[in-house]
């Protein structure tokens, strides 16, 4: 038996090959030593396993269906393609796996505080939604940039009685948002964990976000299995920093056959220095904790991400990512803003479902991939979130007169 | 012993407490970089902290954070911060402690940031984001070129933690007063004496207090519990409202 890559990461301080690391300021050293403890011991007691899968099944309505999108495949001609529909999720993305999975955790560590940070505002009406249901305090930042185009997650996010707060430092973005959450924490570390919602961030946070998000994937390598007979050719997903795509990814990582495919956000287009895409334009850096690849200048200044999807608006890559990028098990692709419009159009007129901006990506990348195979192959796409949150970003965008 | 480490004690033998002053390089523009290090030496100060802009801030508060806004507006970077230091090494008499985040070291390069940092007199290193478990590699490098890689300890680091942290930092260690950023304090803990009579037993080196530390009275109070204090955020704002009395009576109270 060849050995496991998917088991082979993380090694000793949190390393993915030549990424990750724990590049924190001392103060949050011993809470993440805590949070490292605290974590491996409740996945090995079967009353934390079983509150959580209690939770994912009754309140967030897992498993989630593997659909076979036969309008889209048509239409594109090509192999057949099915859609992970975590869309269908409570709060309406993958988002939930991760932020009921790390509150149960809080709380289990006695912490009675949450600060969370957001980008489409996704992970933080999760982080919001599993506060309320466990009954923790919970704080959000969010960049004044993003605040702007996700009005209604906000409204969402006070409603549930989380606080938001601005940030209006440096791009007004994600990255920024995870300075200001980052900030709190040292601040407020006592009594307060930190819900990192993608996977990202020093160790424990790459491993803790993907074995939260797994579920994605081993459902789906299951219900291939009844329904095709065999595993997908090809899984795709969209990345921005990464937790839909590791979750779906893991599971299938030890399987050669199956190509993997994530999908960055290139925004105006790679060309024009406006993207997100880390991984095709970025180089070697830290950033929030992390080796990765970083959208950086010669100084090592961060440089600002450009999407139109808030949710992949974030200049680098989870390490895990970089690492099986690295290998050559993971090909990253990118999809500018107008061809992710584009999909997200295609999927509402083929298939009557409205996939997030970031999931629209996802979408049209298989359109490109699905043409160039047979038709008895097999394409699964991870649909990460539902689209009801964009529609004031694509009505400006596309409404024009309409609007 | 480092350089950086003698300059303390030699002030401390002289029944002195050690005075740090952190300033952002380039607030102003990059030519503030030289009268500046010259003005706070001639107050003598033991030894300065010279910060790097950076876009990601995240130990600092909003006083850094928006004094490295202002620098990065002015171009200023860890490249032509070592450059201007180079520029007039001779006249430079106290140990220069360079403060930045990593990445900018890493872009950088770390053999040639350490042969820069010898070039532009550089005797320590402090990289916020660079905690024990990854800090070998800045020894590795830098020590040949004379450069010590400060440690710091935070209130949350626990006693066989603080042991291994004060055992492996070089020239002081940075003892940081409060869970948080930089910036000015109203108060602090009530338990820090027992926090730093456990740190400096534990250190063979000297421990100077840092982040939060803005005023004459906290100069003495937090210079009490250790061998001197690092007082940033404060020479900042002083620095960029023009007002050298406020750095002064800083400086006078570490006497």
């Amino acid at each position: 038996m060849t050995q496991s890559i998917a088991n082979s990461v993380p090694t000793t301080g949190g390393r993915y090959g030549r990424f990750g690391g724990q590049f924190v300021p001392e103060t949050l050293m011993t809470a993440l030593i805590e949070l490292e403890t605290a974590y491996e011991e409740a996945i090995q007691d079967s009353a934390f396993t079983e509150e959580l899968a209690y939770y994912l099944k009754d309140y967030v309505g897992r498993e989630t269906p593997l659909y076979y999108a036969e309008n889209l495949t048509k239409t594109i001609g090509g192999a057949k393609i099915y859609l992970k529909r975590e869309d269908l999720n409570h709060t309406g993305a993958h988002k939930i796996n991760n932020a009921i999975g790390q509150a149960l955790l809080a709380k289990r560590m006695g912490k009675t505080k949450v600060v969370a940070e957001t980008g489409a505002g996704q992970h933080g009406v999760a982080t919001a939604t599993a506060c309320a249901l466990l009954n923790l305090e919970c704080v959000v930042f969010m960049g004044a940039e993003d605040i702007k185009r996700q009005q209604l997650n906000v409204f969402r996010m006070e409603l549930l009685g989380a606080k938001v707060e601005s940030v209006e430092s440096g791009s007004k973005t994600l990255k920024d948002a995870c300075n200001a959450a980052l900030r709190y924490w040292v601040t407020n570390v006592e009594d307060t964990h930190y819900i990192l919602g993608s996977a990202l961030g020093p160790h424990p946070f790459p491993k803790i976000v993907r074995d939260f998000q797994r579920v994605i994937g081993v459902e789906t390598r299951r219900q291939i299995v009844e329904k095709e007979g065999r595993l997908p050719n090809a899984v795709v997903a969209c990345i921005g920093g990464g937790s839909n795509a590791i979750g779906m990814f893991h599971p299938f990582v030890d399987d050669e056959e199956v190509a993997l495919y994530g999908v960055e956000a290139a925004g105006a287009g790679l060309e024009t220095g406006k993207h997100a895409a880390a991984i095709a334009g970025g180089k070697l850096g830290v950033l929030h904790g992390a080796y990765m690849y970083l959208l950086q200048d010669e100084n090592g200044f961060v440089q600002e991400a450009h999407s139109i999807s808030a949710g992949l608006d974030y200049p680098g890559k989870g390490p895990e990512h970089c690492y099986l990028h690295d290998i050559g098990r993971v090909t990253f692709e990118s999809i500018t803003d107008d061809e992710a419009l584009e999909g997200l159009q295609l999927l509402c007129r083929t298939e009557g479902i409205l996939p997030a901006l970031e999931s629209a990506h996802a979408i049209a990348y298989t359109a490109k991939l699905a043409k160039t195979m047979a038709a008895d192959e097999v394409i699964v796409v991870c649909l990460s979130g539902r689209g009801d949150k964009d529609v004031h970003t694509v009505r400006q965008v596309l409404g024009g007169d309409k609007a | 012993m480092t350089t950086l480490q003698q300059a303390i004690e030699q002030v401390n033998d002289a029944g002195q407490k050690a005075f740090v002053p952190y300033i952002m390089a380039g607030d102003g523009g990059l030519a503030t970089v030289k009268p500046t290090i010259l003005q706070l030496q001639a107050l003598g100060v033991t030894a300065i902290e010279v910060g790097i802009p950076f876009t990601d801030p995240v130990a600092d508060g909003p006083t850094i954070e928006q004094a490295g806004e202002r620098a990065l507006a002015a171009g200023v970077n860890l490249r032509n911060v070592l450059a201007e230091l180079a520029s007039f090494r001779e006249e430079i008499t106290v140990p220069l402690v360079i403060m930045t985040y990593f990445n900018p070291v890493l872009a950088y390069g770390l053999e040639a940031f350490a042969q820069s940092c010898e070039a532009g007199g550089v005797k320590g290193l402090i990289v916020p984001d660079v905690p024990l478990e990854e800090s070998a590699i800045l020894r590795e490098v830098l020590n040949p070129y004379g450069v010590a890689i400060v440690q710091l300890v935070s209130l949350t680091s626990p006693p066989e933690r603080i042991a291994r942290i004060a055992a492996a930092s070089q020239g002081f260690v940075y003892a940081v007063t409060v869970n948080g950023i930089t910036g000015a304090r109203a108060s602090f803990a009530n338990d820090l004496d027992h926090h730093f009579a456990q740190l400096c037993e534990a250190s063979a080196i000297p421990v100077l207090a840092g982040f939060g530390i803005s005023t004459p009275a906290q100069v003495v109070s937090m210079g009490a519990l250790a061998n001197g204090v690092i007082v940033g955020s404060a020479i900042v704002t002083a620095l960029h409202n023009g007002d050298s009395q406020t750095i002064e009576d800083l400086v006078a109270a570490s006497r």
